[in-house]
């Protein structure tokens, strides 16, 4: 139930926030009201995580006001925040992962006795747990739990420390469609105790589902504050992206040909020594687009890093076109046609220290064209390919002697893909190719992957964006804890639910409705996660 | 540990109280850590490179200062032994005939034990040396967290110190530590930042050392320099196993944020 008091639970005036050179908030005013779901909704980028970070106090914002029940407040650090009242759960939880979940409770509280009262937390968890119906083990360590399971701690901390102001940045991303929906519960219990909830997404649908009122962020300025049922999904697009969105994108049937890349009963470690991916096997054929689902952090990156050559196989095959790769080197996996296009752009795919010729040149430097003698780099040869390509893919660039990390994100993505994918690939690998993007640059994106598929390259795209699964897709697996879950032939006829079981760790077969093959694929509406 | 050697040693001879020399010896430790703390915590400076810089700032000053004490020994700790208990066969002797630092450092132990995993401080502790950010979203001060237990570290590595000078040796010597930092350092990491589990490594490290003395004192025809070896070969090797099973299952978690300076508004 809203009710508008007459002083809002919170009130942000004109909030100002800039970070070297960037600014991320400007004159931004936000109301919450009791009992409210208060939506801040705005495209990567557009500063909702920035506002909210100054709300609990994370960050100090450069001018402005926040008034909490009439109460004009000064937050200095999240401790004075959290004495407001105010409780976020962060995109990234904000949890030790080596505390147990009772411990990641106790952390900070400020009625903890010298010695632990461990008894008491786990009371009063359990309290929290049965009101609001999430359940966790209060006595698991944090790192062994989903991070579905994670998520809860961190609301459950914030419940236990009786925030009655609650921010969710992004919570669904990391969630089943049943774990959102079990969220969307919780969150509806809250709000119906009179407390307000700030919830932040880029997601139209759910947005619609589960909002009350919307503020729409665009680079770093507030657009409008609209009732929910005052608006649509595409007017909210078009106030969130500045012009009209137009969802569509060409794909047209392909007939898919015969393997390219065929992964047999891979085992591959992660970082620390724990297997990630369980004897997983794959076949990818050309004029395909494989999409491979999963809530992130089951073993998808530690796969893809595998199938690329640049982690080690401990276990298994791959093959391109036939030929072994496993225990070969990563150039060896290159020159066989595999382009990797990784999550961690800024990390693993590119050097941004580097400049836009020297990025391009390190997948070809030793080739015969770009060396004299087989030794010395051809620089002119490369320049001129640069340009080719930086024309090709249309990367906005300052110029090609300058270094990668002045592009924009979209723009580093776009050089990214011109150098993975100019020469032709045999199989792609693209994990989150469109994380962080803005909908311009994903639109290109996508259309790139569409565009290689159809020159007969088969392509394996990573996403935790079912959506963006769904909608390029040709094939989808599901993968859950590093094991194969299915291989769904027909994406237009699994439903959401199927898919988030799958993802939650249930086996394809054990479905009654059989999922057939045979796609009808001629233009389908696709939208983009916005 | 070569200032808390030194300054131990200087304030016990001159006045005596080798109680004073060790509180002396903390508070130098605590005074040198800071800086090392303003650096890596305020500055944001490499821990490494911090941390290089302050020892060999400690190995200089020492000796500059130690000059005229060369030579000198003091009375120092002598051996208590515990009534009784020192009585019992084998574990007597082991255990209960040593100079009162010995006993201080079983009951830190256990004191440090139930501080690091039974109270609100120790968990703070815990906490912060993993993910500062969220020790520090959850309204505690990280760098406050950070200076303390940076300056109760070196204190503690400073009475180390003193023990060389006031109890084992009763004199002394430039560079008398003699690496015995080093090894605590690989002691650490083969802990795993565990308390109890450096205990055990404690004894292993320093049994090693013991051995190598007996072995030379009982006479070999082995070559001596070789033999003083043996406890920093053993150092490497250690931690040569541990690097190797790393990768092969067992889990070597060091703190995640070891050696990152924290800083709120770093946006990466």
């Amino acid at each position: 139930m809203v009710s508008i008091g007459p002083v809002p639970l919170v009130s942000m005036r004109g909030i100002d926030k800039a970070f070297v050179g960037v600014k991320a908030n400007s004159d931004v005013d936000l109301d919450l009201e009791r009992g409210e779901v208060h939506t801040l909704l705005g495209e990567n980028g557009a500063g909702k995580s920035t506002l909210m970070n100054i709300l609990s106090g994370l960050y100090t914002a450069d001018s402005g006001v926040i008034v909490i029940n009439g109460e004009p407040r000064v937050f200095r650090s999240p401790r004075d925040a959290i004495r407001a009242g105010i409780g976020m759960v962060h995109q990234h939880f904000m949890l030790v992962p080596t505390l147990s979940v009772w411990e990641n409770v106790a952390l900070g509280l400020e009625d903890q006795p010298f010695l632990l009262d461990k008894g008491r937390v786990i009371e009063r968890v359990g309290d929290i747990q049965k009101r609001y119906g999430i359940h966790v083990d209060p006595l698991a360590p944090v790192w062994q739990l989903s991070i579905g399971e994670q998520q809860r701690v961190a609301i459950i901390k914030t419940l236990y420390r009786s925030a009655d102001i609650l921010i969710l940045d992004e919570p669904t991303s990391v969630l089943t469609p049943q774990e959102a929906r079990a969220l969307f519960r919780t969150i509806r219990q809250i709000t119906a105790e009179g407390h307000g909830v700030i919830f932040i997404s880029h997601k139209l649908d759910e947005v619609m589902d589960i909002s009350d009122r919307i503020t729409v962020l665009r680079k770093g300025k507030k657009v409008a504050t609209v009732n929910v049922k005052d608006v649509t999904k595409e007017s909210l697009a078009e106030m969130m992206v500045g012009r009209r969105v137009v969802f569509q994108i060409g794909k047209t049937l392909q007939n898919p040909g015969r393997v390219v890349l065929e992964a047999r009963e891979l085992v591959v470690r992660g970082d620390r020594g724990r297997v990630r991916v369980d004897r997983f096997s794959l076949d990818v054929r050309q004029r395909e687009i494989l999409g491979l689902a999963g809530v992130s952090g089951n073993g998808q990156e530690e796969l893809c890093d595998a199938l690329a050559g640049i982690r080690k196989t401990e276990k298994g095959s791959i093959r391109v076109d036939g030929y072994e790769l496993v225990g070969k080197s990563t150039r060896e996996f290159q020159k066989r046609g595999i382009s990797y296009i990784p999550a961690d752009r800024i990390g693993t795919g590119l050097v941004t220290g580097m400049n836009l010729r020297e990025n391009i040149a390190l997948r070809k430097y030793w080739r015969k064209e770009f060396t004299r003698f087989r030794f010395f780099i051809h620089w002119e040869n490369i320049a001129g390919r640069t340009g080719q390509l930086v024309e090709r893919y249309s990367v906005v660039n300052p110029g090609l002697g300058f270094p990668a990390k002045m592009l924009s994100g979209g723009n580093l993505q776009k050089l990214m893909l011109a150098r993975e994918l100019s020469d032709d690939p045999r199989v792609v690998i693209a994990v989150q190719p469109t994380w962080g993007l803005d909908v311009s640059a994903t639109l290109f994106v996508r259309e790139t992957l569409l565009e290689q598929r159809d020159k007969g390259a088969g392509v394996l795209l990573v996403s935790d964006d079912l959506e963006e699964i769904l909608s390029l897709s040709d094939r989808i697996a599901v993968i859950h804890n590093g094991r194969l879950m299915g291989i769904v032939e027909d994406p237009d006829r699994v439903t959401e639910e199927q898919m988030g079981l799958m993802m939650a760790g249930t086996r394809l077969k054990e479905f009654s409705n059989p999922v057939g093959e045979g796609s009808e694929g001629h233009g389908k509406e696709v939208s983009p996660s916005l | 540990m070569l200032m808390g050697a030194f300054s131990g040693f200087s304030v016990t001879y001159t006045t005596g109280d080798p109680w004073l020399g060790v509180l002396t010896a903390f508070f130098v430790g605590v005074a040198i850590s800071a800086v090392h703390a303003f650096l890596s915590v305020s500055v944001g400076a490499n821990q490494v490179v911090s941390g290089l810089a302050v020892t060999m700032f400690g190995t200089g000053a020492s000796s500059l200062l130690g000059r005229k004490m060369i030579g000198l020994t003091v009375k120092g700790f002598g051996k208590v032994p515990v009534p009784f208990l020192s009585d019992i066969p084998v574990a007597g002797p082991v255990l209960f005939d040593h100079d009162p630092l010995v006993y201080i450092s079983y009951g830190l132990v256990l004191l440090l034990l139930w501080f690091i995993f039974r109270t609100r401080h120790g968990l703070n502790l815990r906490a912060v040396g993993e993910s500062p950010v969220v020790v520090d979203a959850m309204g505690l001060s990280a760098v406050r967290l950070r200076y303390f237990y940076t300056m109760i570290g070196g204190g503690m590595a400073a009475v180390g110190g003193a023990y060389l000078s006031l109890a084992y040796t009763k004199m002394w010597g430039e560079g008398m530590s003699a690496g015995r930092g080093w090894i605590a350092v690989a002691l650490v990491i083969f802990a795993v930042w565990h308390p109890a589990r450096a205990v055990l490594g404690a004894y292993l490290f320093g049994g090693v050392g013991a051995m190598q003395l007996r072995i030379q004192a009982a006479g070999t025809s082995f070559p001596t320099p070789i033999m003083m070896m043996m406890p920093y070969l053993f150092t490497i090797l250690v931690l040569l196993v541990i690097s190797v099973k790393k990768g092969k299952g067992i889990l070597i978690d060091a703190p995640g944020a070891l050696g990152v300076p924290y800083s709120r508004e770093d946006r990466t």
